[in-house]
């Protein structure tokens, strides 16, 4: 029983994280009707902002050398978090605005400006080798002004490429910001592993009945739920909120009552990424594992099996396929059978699929989003 | 705009065609010169188990340069060619593939992790080019072929020593948790029940995670339900620091044991003050020991690196300095002529330990049991192989 219990909380913890990375799933999905593969890889970029913020930025100190600094230290965790959070949701912003809305809006100047940078970086490897000589920043400045030149090639592939709304070209669209922020982030970080140290104390609550809580765990929790409450709050009482709602229900009605529908799909990247962006941070800080820039990975190809577990395009629902799912792989991980648990999660999105494609509560809420 | 388009693509064109041409000039003169014997390199340079590979590296470099400042092989200068695999087994066999089909390397020197080297291991097999292996301890990786040598212990030796340890030290109940993927953690944890149970112990629970997975406390709350007097957990430093905080987190406060994958710098600040008092085995190399060859190895290492070398970098110097010794030897220098100089190696003398090749190509050493100490490692045992009858 004690066994169980304590499986329980840990699941708990597991399915609060899942939850926050969830929601920006469905929310987009809700949005757009797409899935935006690229929300598991703002989730690590969350996680090394809070890695550069507890080591480098913020002036931590640390716990072994100065017991004192602890109360000091929580208040520059809540201005890290705060950091990871307004990141993370810009560069959800980012990704809509350059990857997602030329695909719908069509191609503009600035998308134009925007891709020809960015192809500068690969074309910076090419001259490397040639420029080794002059220092990397001059190979950086020919890459970039290179890539600069070529925006006309991006318009004009673009035009013979016909980009269309298609579900298909987005979601291909969305695999490829995934694999460019990997391994963007590999280039910038590189791939050696990073730790955390200890900058928050911490204590171990035995519970009657012998069940242990970490405050780890606890403030991991507690911030996720205060979080979900806040956005529940946003969706439902705010007016971007209602817009957000009105698109996911017709979005050619919406933009017909004179709803600005780019600014709210927008704004819905933007609480989708902040939240992964928390979720990201609290996990490098409190439970110290190593960030590298795959840590966004798995965690949110689980997420989007919570998503899809709850129904996607609900904001309940997205909360119980978290817990559902971090509960279920704590159970495994805890049996005999802990070699299976990341297969508990595939094995539970072809159940779902099978049994009610819709999700858990694909159907019945009525505040879609 | 076509046009513009299209006069584009030509300057694209033209570009290419440039950087392609300056690099097949490059790769065309490096493969003629015959001034230079080439020694590829492969190692884990970035990735998760980076510090793996960078000390093996300054190790080898070491080694290769010390040789070509004593003259070389025959007036003839060693050329060390390293390339990154980013710690990946699918990338070791493709840049291993590149150092002897390309770089034309007569001898290739890796891996760290087993893994990596028994996916590269038959492509050095297949073009007849010897492999040394510094420090991969899994026993398949010699059987790939009888190319395949390494000049360290092997896990059948060390996980037994980790297992008579443990049982000397008084406990009778292990629980083991091992990375289920990784070839060197499942071979050692079976070794080690092996020894353990052999000795009167008992195995008392098995749990396994992957590389990658952030969230051990379920596994180790279960390990912790069956009552460990310890635990061992041969995995690579990059995760056992988390399952040390972690297994603390959830009150298991038991020693936790582990092999030479925990050898690392980056082992005390993954792990924080969790792994304080654990143990784990190494090969011969601590600076506490009081060896002139150690003492040496270590004075020139700073000079060069400005850090301290740990055991990898050793047997990294030491596995180059076999290969250059074997060259010396070679009646012929190339693959086949290289790899019957190194197979007859006896009594090498490198900084961990003298060198002698069985005839599976294994090297028998000592190992060690080293005590975590806050950010040292202390000698706590050393262990014979003759000592477990092997």
């Amino acid at each position: 029983m004690q066994q169980i219990a304590q499986q329980l909380i840990y699941g708990i913890q597991l399915g609060s994280l899942y939850a926050l990375i969830a929601l920006g799933y469905t929310m987009v999905y809700g949005v757009l009707r797409l899935i935006n593969f690229a929300h598991g890889d703002v989730y690590m970029v969350g996680a090394f902002v809070g890695f550069y913020a507890c080591t480098r930025w913020l002036p931590f100190k640390d716990l072994a050398a100065h017991p004192e600094a602890a109360g000091a230290n929580i208040a520059l965790a809540v201005v890290a978090l705060l950091l990871a959070m307004a990141i993370c949701s810009a560069m959800g912003v980012l990704i809509e605005r350059f990857a997602y809305r030329p695909l719908r809006n069509g191609l503009q100047k600035a998308d134009a400006h925007f891709w020809g940078l960015v192809l500068g970086f690969p074309i910076t490897g090419l001259f490397m080798p040639v420029f080794s000589g002059w220092g990397p920043l001059v190979a950086v400045a020919v890459g970039m002004g290179v890539g600069f030149a070529m925006r006309p090639l991006v318009a004009w592939l673009a035009r013979r490429v016909k980009l269309s709304e298609s579900r298909l070209n987005a979601l291909i669209t969305a695999i490829g910001v995934s694999l460019l922020l990997e391994n963007g982030g590999l280039l910038v970080f590189g791939a050696n592993p990073n730790f955390i140290p200890n900058i928050l104390p911490e204590h171990t609550y035995t519970l009657p009945g012998g069940v242990m809580v970490g405050s780890s765990q606890l403030t991991i929790l507690g911030v996720s739920v205060f979080l979900m409450l806040a956005l529940r709050y946003i969706v439902m009482y705010t007016r971007p909120g209602k817009a957000m709602r009105a698109i996911s229900h017709d979005i050619e009605a919406a933009k017909l009552m004179g709803i600005d529908t780019d600014r709210v799909i927008a704004f819905t990247f933007a609480l989708g990424g902040a939240l992964a962006g928390a979720g990201g941070a609290m996990v490098a800080a409190l439970t110290h594992v190593k960030i590298t820039p795959l840590f966004g990975l798995l965690p949110g190809l689980k997420a989007f099996v919570a998503a899809v577990l709850g129904g996607a395009g609900s904001l309940p629902g997205a909360m119980v396929g978290g817990l559902l799912m971090g509960s279920a792989e704590s159970f495994v991980a805890g049996s005999s059978l802990s070699m299976f648990r990341d297969a508990i999660a595939f094995c539970v999105l072809i159940i779902i699929l099978l049994v009610r494609p819709a999700g858990l509560m694909g159907r019945h809420v009525p505040e879609k989003v | 705009m076509t046009r513009s388009g299209g006069k584009l693509l030509g300057l694209l064109a033209a570009l290419a065609l440039a950087i392609g041409l300056n690099g097949c000039k490059q790769q065309g003169g490096s493969a003629a010169d015959s001034d230079e014997i080439i020694i590829g390199e492969y190692a884990s340079l970035t990735g998760t188990t980076a510090t793996f590979g960078v000390s093996t590296h300054n190790g080898v470099l070491l080694a290769i340069d010390e040789a070509n400042a004593a003259g070389g092989i025959n007036g003839k200068k060693i050329k060390l060619i390293t390339e990154d695999d980013r710690s990946k087994a699918d990338e070791a066999r493709v840049v291993v593939t590149k150092l002897v089909t390309q770089n034309k390397a007569v001898a290739v020197l890796g891996e760290v992790a087993s893994t990596r080297s028994m996916t590269a291991a038959p492509v050095c097999q297949q073009y007849k080019v010897p492999m040394v292996s510094p420090s991969s301890t899994n026993p398949e990786v010699t059987r790939k072929g009888d190319y395949i040598f390494r000049v360290c212990f092997t896990d059948d030796f060390q996980a037994a020593v980790v297992g008579k340890f443990a049982y000397d030290k008084g406990y009778r109940k292990a629980a083991i948790f091992k990375d289920m993927k990784n070839d060197y953690s499942v071979a050692f944890a079976d070794n080690f029940a092996k020894s353990f149970i052999k000795q009167g112990g008992k195995v008392v629970g098995e749990q396994s995670y992957q590389e990658g997975d952030t969230d051990f406390k379920s596994q180790l709350n279960t390990l912790k339900a069956t009552g460990p007097d310890a635990i061992l957990c041969p995995g690579y430093y990059s995760e056992v620091g988390t399952i040390a905080r972690q297994a603390r987190e959830i009150g298991l406060n038991v020693p936790i044991l582990g092999g030479d994958g925990w050898d690392s710098p980056k082992l005390v600040p993954g792990a924080g003050t969790a792994l304080n008092g654990c143990f784990f085995s190494n090969h011969r190399f601590s600076r506490e020991l009081e060896l002139p060859e150690i003492k040496a190895f270590i004075e020139n290492y700073k000079k060069k690196y400005n850090e301290t070398p740990d055991a990898l970098a050793a047997l990294g110097y030491d596995a180059a300095g076999l290969v250059v010794d074997a060259m010396k030897r070679a009646s012929k220098l190339d693959g086949p002529g290289i790899r019957d100089a190194i197979a007859q190696t006896k009594g090498f003398k490198g900084v961990t330990g003298v060198i002698t090749l069985d005839e599976n190509r294994n090297a028998r050493k000592e190992a060690l049991i080293l005590r975590i100490d806050g950010e040292v490692f202390r000698v706590e045992k050393t262990y014979r192989p003759e000592e477990l009858g092997q």
